[in-house]
C-alpha cells in the first residue's frame, strides 16, 4: 500500500470530545479580540486573560490527546467540518479541522510551550506599558498557528500560514519605537512573502491538477499524476517551507527577527512558527514520497542550512543571534530528516518536538540573563553569572546538554536517528550524514561557547549591571522546559513510541539504532567540539571586543552574506519590476480606467437632463416605453 | 322558458378564511386603527396605534408560519396560497415590522416623529406652526401603513388579474398619502406624493387595459385559465401580446424598472425616510412577487415572446440605475437609483423562468429588503438643524465623528455592492447562477459589469465617510431611541448572517419556490 492510499483511507467524522476542537482556536482568538479591541480598559487584567486563553486551549488539546490514544490506531484521523462556505462550480473550501496523530503533537507543543511562554511573559513584560497589546498579539499567534496545524485543506492551512506571518511581523516590530525593530519586522514580512508566494502557487497548481485542495483529495490524486507536476508542487512547497522555516536561501530574516521581545523569539522564532515548514513537508509526505527530485532538494536544503546556521551561530557575539543561528541549524536537521522521505518524516517531527522544548528553554534562559543584565545582549560583557543566577544557569545547562546531544538528554535521542537515517538512505546519503556529524561537533562548540561566555569565567560586566535571579513566573516555566529537555527525547523515542504513533499519517520509520558506529563517531565529535569550545572560551580570556578573525569568521558575522543574496536576487529586480508596473499602471491602466469613468460620468450628466422633475415628461417616457414594448412584442411575433 | 332555470339559487362563494388569515388580520387591524382615530382620545392614540400595529404584524407573521407547507388555491381561485406567497408574505411582514420601528421613532427629530404634525396645514403657515408647537402627531399614518401592508400581502398572492389590480391599488393608495406627510421639506414631500399618485394612476390604467386584452383573449382573468388558453389556442396574438406588454408596464412601474422608473428618485427623496424605507423594501418584494406569478404562471407558455422584451428592460434598468447613480449628490436619490439597478438585477431572475430563478429572486428580495431599510435608517440619523442632511458633501468625514454609524452604513453599502460575506453577495450569486443555468449568460455578464460599476458609487460614499476631513459645521449623528436601534441591529444582523450562513434560508426558498397552478 502506498502512502497516498494509506492516507486517504481512514477518516472518521468528529464525535465526543472532538466536537470541541474548534475551542482550541476560539479561545485564543477571543482572547486576542478582547485584548486588542478592548483598549486600555483591559490593561489591568489583560495579561491574565491571555494566559487563561492559552491554558484553556492546552486543556482542550490534552483532552483530545487522551481521547485519541483511547481509539484504535487506524481510526485516529478525525475531521470536523465547521462551515461549508459557498461552493463555486465544484470548488469549495470548507472550514474543516483535521485532528490526527501528527496534528495532536503540534497541538500539544503549541499550547503547552505556548502556555509556559505566556506565563513567563507575565514576568518578563511586567514593566512594559504595552503588555496588554503584547499578549493580544501572542494570543493571535497561537490561534493562527493552531489553524495552520488543524487545517484539513491547503487553503485553510494558508490562512493559518499568513496569520502566523502577521503575528510574527507584529511581534518582531513590537518595540516599534526602535527603527531596527521596525526594519526587522518589515524584512521578515517581505522575505516570507517570497516563500508564501511559493506555497500559494503550489496550492493553485494543486487545484488545477487535482480539482481540490483538501488533503485527502490531493493525496488520493497523487498516484495518477505525472512526476513532473508532483516535483513542481514539491519544489514550490519547499520554497514556502524555506521562507517560514528560515532555510537557505531565505534564511536572513531570522537573525533580525531577534529584535522582538525574547519570549517571542522563544515561542515563534524557535519552538513553533519556524517549524511550520517541517510540518508542511511532513504533512505533504504523500506528494514528496512520489516526487524524488523535490525530496532530494528538501534534503539538500536541510543539509546546507544545518551547517550554515552552525557557522553563523559560532561567530555571533549577541546571545540571541547565536541562538538564532542554532535554531536555523537545528531546523536544518529537521528538514534533512523529512527530506529522507518515509524513513525520516517521523524523525524530523520528533526532533522538532524535543527542539521545541530545549530551544525554548535556551531562549527563556537568555531572556532571564538579559533581564538581569539591563537588556544587554553582548556575551563578551557577560561571564560568571552562574553564581548569581543558579536556577537559570542550571536549566540553561540542561538544555545545553540536550541540544548538543549528550545521552540521555533529549537531543541525543532525536538528532542521532536523523544522522543515522541519512547514512542509511543510500546513494549520496552519506554526504548528509558526514555534514550532520561534523555539524554536531560544531553545535557542541558554539553552544559551549555561549555557556562559557555567559555563565563561567570572570565577570566582564559593564558598571551598571546588577545581576539577580528572575522572578518565579519566569523561572518556573524554565524549570518545566528543562524537565522536558531532559526527558522528552527518551520518552518519545525509546521503544520507537512517537514514530509508531505517527505511522498512520507519515508512514512507518525504521527503529533507530543507538549503538551504531555512527553514534559513537558523533559523540566523539561532540566531545571534541565541546572541549575546544571550553578551552578557547573558558580557559582563555575572552577579549571585550571581537578580534578581527579570519575570512570565514568575518563572513559568518555577516551571516554568510544572506542579505547580499536577497538584495541581488529579490530586491533589485523587484525594484525594477515595481518601476515598470508603476509606469504601466499610470499610463495604460489608469488611462483606460479614467477614460471609461469619464465616459460614463459624461453619459450620466447628460442622462440627468431627462430627469427634469416634470411628471408630464415622466408620463411621456412611460408612454413611449409602453408603446415600444407592445409594438416590439407584436412585431417580433410576426 | 321555464322559471325554474332562472330560479337557480346563487351559490355564495366559499372563502377559506384560515388561508387568507394574514391578509385579514392586517386589514382588520387597519380598520381597528381607523376606529381608534375616531374614538380614542388624542393622548392615547399613538400608544393604541403602535400596539395594534405591532401585534397585528406579529400575529399575521405567526399565521403565515402556521400556513407553512400549504399549496392550494383559495377563495374560488382568486388567491393562491403556496410557497412563494407565504415566503413573500413572511418577508413583507418582517420588513414591515422593521419599517414600523423606524416610523415609531420620535427621538431623532426634536419636533417629534418623521411625519407632519398636521398634513392638511399649509406648509409654512401659522396653522402648521401651531400644531407643531402643540406636539400633535398624525397618527393616521398607522392605519394607512397597515392598509398598504395588507395590499402588499395580497399582491403576490393574487391569482387573477382583478384581484391583483385590487391589491395593487390597496397597496398604492395609502403609500401616495404617506409619501406626502414628511415633517421637514413638506413641499418636496407633497410634490413627491402628487407625482407618485399621477404616475401611479397612469400605470394602473396600463395594467387594467392589459388585463382587459388578456380577458378578451382567454375569456377568464384567472392565471390558470389564461395559461391553458395559451396552450390550447394559437392565433389572436395581438390580444395576448398587447395584453402582456401592458400588464408588464403596470408591474414594471411598481418595481421601478426603466423606462418606468423616473418617479423613484423624486418620491424616495421627498417621502418621509421611514416611508421611503418601507416603500423600497416592501413594494419591491410585493411587486416582484406579483410580476413573477403573472409571468411564470399565466404567461409562462409564451415566454419566448416576452423574454426578449424583458432582456431589454433588464439591461436598460441596470444601466440606467447604475449610470444615473454615479453622479447623484443626494444620498436618498443615490439609494433610489441604486434600487432601480437592483430591480434590473432582480429581473434576471424573472427572465430565468425556472424554479431556481424564482428561489433566487425571493432570496434576493429578502436580503435586499433588510439592507435597504437599514440604509435608510442610517440616513434618518444624520441630521442638521433643517432635518436630515442628505447632501453627500455633508457626509464627509462621518467615519471620524461616528465610527459606529459609518461602519454600519458601510456594511449596508458593501451588501448592496454585493461584496462577499454580506447578504448582497449571496443574493446576487443565487440569482445570477439561476440566470446562467437558464442560458442567459450574456445577460449575467452585463449584470456583473453593472454591479462592478455600481460598486464605484457605493464605495465612493465609504471613502467619503472615512477618508475625508469632516466639514466644520457638518451634521450631527443623532442618538436614536430603542426603536431605530433595534431596527438597525436587526438589519445589520440579517445582512451579515445571510452573508455568512445563507444556506438555511436558501434551503427554505428552495422548498418554497413552486407556484400552485
Amino acid at each position: 500500500m502506498t502512502l497516498a492510499t494509506l492516507l486517504s483511507a481512514q477518516v472518521s467524522p468528529a464525535t465526543g470530545s472532538f466536537h470541541y476542537a474548534s475551542l482550541l482556536v476560539l479561545l485564543p482568538l477571543l482572547g486576542a479580540a478582547v485584548l486588542l479591541l478592548g483598549g486600555r480598559r483591559t490593561n489591568t487584567w489583560g495579561h491574565l486573560l491571555g494566559v487563561a486563553a492559552v491554558l484553556g486551549s492546552f486543556v482542550v488539546a490534552a483532552s483530545l490527546f487522551f481521547a485519541m490514544v483511547s481509539r484504535p490506531s487506524e481510526s485516529r484521523s478525525i475531521v470536523e467540518t465547521l462551515y461549508s462556505g459557498i461552493s463555486v462550480g465544484g470548488f469549495s473550501i470548507p472550514i474543516a479541522f483535521r485532528i490526527d496523530p501528527l496534528t495532536i503533537c503540534f497541538l500539544l507543543l503549541i499550547t503547552g510551550v505556548g502556555s509556559l511562554i505566556h506565563i513567563y511573559s507575565v514576568g518578563y513584560m511586567e514593566h512594559d506599558p504595552n503588555r496588554r497589546r503584547f499578549f493580544g498579539y501572542l494570543n493571535l499567534f497561537i490561534a493562527a498557528m493552531l489553524v495552520l496545524v488543524l487545517a484539513d485543506n491547503y487553503a485553510l492551512l494558508y490562512v493559518g500560514w499568513e496569520g502566523v506571518g502577521l503575528a510574527s511581523y507584529l511581534l518582531i516590530g513590537f518595540y516599534q519605537e526602535r527603527p531596527s525593530a521596525a526594519t526587522a519586522a518589515k524584512k521578515a514580512f517581505i522575505v516570507n512573502r517570497v516563500g508564501d508566494l511559493g506555497l500559494f502557487i503550489a496550492i493553485m497548481v494543486m487545484f488545477v491538477t487535482f480539482g481540490t485542495v483538501s488533503f485527502d483529495g490531493v493525496f488520493a490524486g497523487v498516484s495518477h499524476t505525472s512526476s513532473t507536476t508532483l516535483n513542481a508542487i514539491g519544489l514550490l512547497l519547499l520554497l514556502g517551507a524555506c521562507g517560514k522555516s528560515a532555510q537557505v536561501p531565505l534564511q536572513s530574516w531570522l537573525l533580525d527577527a531577534m529584535e522582538g521581545p525574547t519570549p517571542v523569539s522563544a515561542l515563534i522564532h524557535a519552538a513553533t512558527m519556524v517549524t511550520a515548514g517541517v510540518y508542511l513537508v511532513a504533512r505533504s509526505g504523500a506528494i514528496f514520497s512520489a516526487a524524488s527530485i523535490a525530496l532530494t532538494a528538501v534534503a539538500i536544503v536541510g543539509t546546507v542550512t544545518l551547517i550554515f546556521g552552525a557557522v553563523i551561530g559560532s561567530a555571533m557575539d549577541d546571545i540571541k543571534k547565536a541562538l538564532a543561528g542554532s535554531t536555523m541549524s537545528q531546523i536544518g536537521y529537521m528538514i534533512l530528516g523529512v527530506g529522507l522521505g518515509t524513513k525520516g518524516y517521523a524523525l524530523g517531527i520528533s526532533h522538532l518536538l524535543s527542539h521545541g522544548f530545549f530551544k525554548a528553554g535556551l531562549f527563556l534562559g537568555a531572556g532571564a540573563v538579559m533581564h538581569a543584565m539591563s537588556d544587554r545582549l553582548d556575551m563578551r560583557r557577560f561571564g560568571g553569572l552562574r553564581k548569581f543566577m543558579p536556577i537559570t544557569s542550571t536549566t540553561f545547562l540542561l538544555a545545553y546538554l540536550a541540544i548538543i546531544g549528550i545521552p540521555p538528554f533529549s537531543g541525543f535521542f532525536t538528532k542521532d536517528p536523523i544522522i543515522d537515517a541519512a547514512y542509511n538512505s543510500g546513494g549520496y546519503g552519506w554526504i548528509y550524514g558526514v555534514v550532520g556529524q561534523v555539524t554536531a561537533g560544531l553545535t557542541a562548540f558554539y553552544m559551549t561557547r555561549i555557556v562559557a561566555m555567559t555563565f563561567f569565567g570572570p565577570k566582564r560586566w559593564e558598571e551598571d549591571a546588577h545581576p539577580h535571579e528572575a522572578p518565579k513566573s519566569m523561572t518556573i516555566p524554565q524549570i518545566i522546559l528543562a524537565v522536558g529537555s531532559v526527558g522528552l527525547g527518551g520518552l518519545l523515542m525509546v521503544g520507537n513510541r512517537l514514530p509508531h504513533f505517527l505511522a498512520p499519517i507519515v508512514g512507518e520509520a525504521e527503529a533507530p539504532n543507538y549503538l551504531s558506529v555512527n553514534t559513537f563517531v558523533t559523540l566523539g565529535l561532540v566531545l571534541i567540539g565541546a572541549g575546544y569550545g571550553w578551552y578557547v572560551y573558558a580557559r582563555n580570556e575572552v577579549p571585550l571586543l571581537a578580534p578581527a578573525g579570519g575570512p570565514l569568521t568575518v563572513a559568518a558575522r555577516k551571516s554568510l552574506y544572506g542579505d547580499a543574496l536577497n538584495e541581488a536576487v529579490f530586491m533589485r529586480p523587484g525594484q525594477y519590476l515595481t518601476r515598470l508596473l508603476v509606469f504601466t499602471d499610470n499610463r495604460i491602466v489608469d488611462g483606460a480606467v479614467n477614460g471609461t469613468a469619464a465616459l460614463v460620468g459624461g453619459l450620466s450628466t447628460r442622462a440627468r437632463k431627462w430627469q427634469n422633475g416634470f411628471a408630464r415628461s415622466y408620463a411621456l417616457s412611460m408612454l413611449g416605453g409602453a408603446v415600444v414594448i407592445a409594438a416590439a412584442l407584436i412585431l417580433v411575433r410576426r | 322558458m321555464s322559471l325554474v332555470a332562472l330560479a337557480t339559487p346563487i351559490v355564495a362563494p366559499t372563502i377559506e378564511y384560515a388561508r387568507i388569515a394574514p391578509v385579514l388580520i392586517v386589514l382588520g387591524a387597519a380598520l381597528l386603527g381607523v376606529l381608534i382615530e375616531a374614538f380614542v382620545s388624542r393622548p392615547l392614540r399613538r400608544g393604541a396605534q403602535l400596539f395594534v400595529t405591532f401585534i397585528a404584524l406579529a400575529v399575521a407573521f405567526w399565521a403565515v408560519v402556521r400556513l407553512h407547507g400549504t399549496s392550494t388555491l383559495a377563495v374560488q381561485g382568486a388567491v393562491a396560497i403556496d410557497g412563494p406567497t407565504l415566503f413573500l408574505q413572511g418577508s413583507v411582514l418582517l420588513l414591515s415590522l422593521v419599517a414600523a420601528l423606524l416610523m415609531a421613532e420620535r427621538e431623532v427629530d426634536p419636533a417629534g416623529d418623521a411625519f407632519a404634525a398636521r398634513a392638511s396645514a399649509l406648509p409654512g403657515s401659522n396653522e402648521e406652526r401651531e400644531f407643531t408647537a402643540m406636539g400633535w402627531t398624525q397618527t393616521e399614518v398607522w392605519p394607512l401603513f397597515l392598509f398598504s401592508v395588507g395590499g402588499m400581502l395580497l399582491f403576490p398572492a393574487a391569482n387573477d388579474l382583478l384581484t391583483m389590480f385590487v391589491a395593487l391599488e390597496v397597496l398604492s393608495l395609502p403609500l401616495y398619502l404617506l409619501a406626502g406627510m414628511a415633517r421637514r421639506r413638506r413641499l418636496l414631500s407633497q410634490e413627491a406624493a402628487l407625482k407618485y399618485f399621477v404616475l401611479g394612476a397612469f400605470s394602473s390604467a396600463f395594467f387594467l387595459f392589459g388585463a382587459a386584452l388578456l380577458y378578451g383573449f382567454a375569456g377568464t382573468v384567472q392565471f390558470g385559465g389564461i395559461a391553458s388558453a395559451l396552450s390550447s389556442r394559437a392565433g389572436q396574438t395581438g390580444l395576448v401580446l398587447g395584453g402582456t406588454g401592458l400588464i408588464a408596464v403596470g408591474l414594471l412601474f411598481k418595481v421601478g424598472a426603466a423606462p418606468f422608473h423616473q418617479w423613484t428618485p423624486d418620491v424616495y427623496q421627498g417621502s418621509p425616510t421611514p416611508i421611503t424605507a418601507f416603500m423600497a423594501a416592501g413594494t419591491k418584494v410585493a411587486a416582484f412577487g406579483a410580476l413573477l406569478r403573472v409571468f411564470y404562471v399565466a404567461l409562462g407558455g409564451i415566454r419566448w415572446d416576452w423574454r426578449p422584451m424583458m432582456w431589454t428592460i433588464a439591461i436598460l434598468t441596470m444601466v440606467v440605475g447604475v449610470v444615473m447613480a454615479l453622479t447623484q449628490q443626494d444620498i436618498k436619490r443615490m439609494l433610489a437609483y441604486s434600487s432601480v439597478a437592483h430591480a434590473g438585477f432582480l429581473l434576471t431572475g424573472v427572465i430565468a423562468v425556472s424554479q431556481r430563478g424564482l428561489g433566487g429572486s425571493m432570496f434576493y428580495l429578502l436580503t435586499y429588503g433588510f439592507t435597504v431599510i437599514g440604509a435608510f435608517a442610517v440616513v434618518s440619523l444624520v441630521r442638521d438643524s433643517a432635518g436630515e442632511a442628505t447632501h453627500l458633501s455633508q457626509w464627509a468625514g462621518l467615519g471620524k465623528r461616528s465610527p459606529l454609524l459609518a461602519g454600519i452604513f458601510t456594511v449596508f453599502l458593501l451588501a448592496m455592492a454585493g461584496i462577499p460575506l454580506t447578504s448582497g453577495f449571496a443574493g446576487k450569486f443565487a440569482i445570477f447562477a439561476s440566470a446562467v443555468a437558464s442560458g442567459d449568460g450574456p445577460l449575467v455578464v452585463v449584470a456583473v459589469l453593472a454591479s462592478a460599476a455600481a460598486a464605484f458609487f457605493y464605495i465612493r460614499v465609504i471613502v467619503l465617510m472615512f477618508f475625508s476631513e469632516p466639514a466644520q459645521d457638518g451634521p450631527v449623528v443623532v442618538v436614536p431611541s430603542a426603536f431605530t436601534t433595534i431596527a438597525l441591529a436587526v438589519c445589520v444582523a440579517v445582512t451579515v448572517v445571510l452573508g455568512v450562513m445563507p444556506q438555511p434560508v436558501l434551503n427554505l426558498v428552495d422548498q418554497a419556490s413552486v407556484f400552485v397552478r
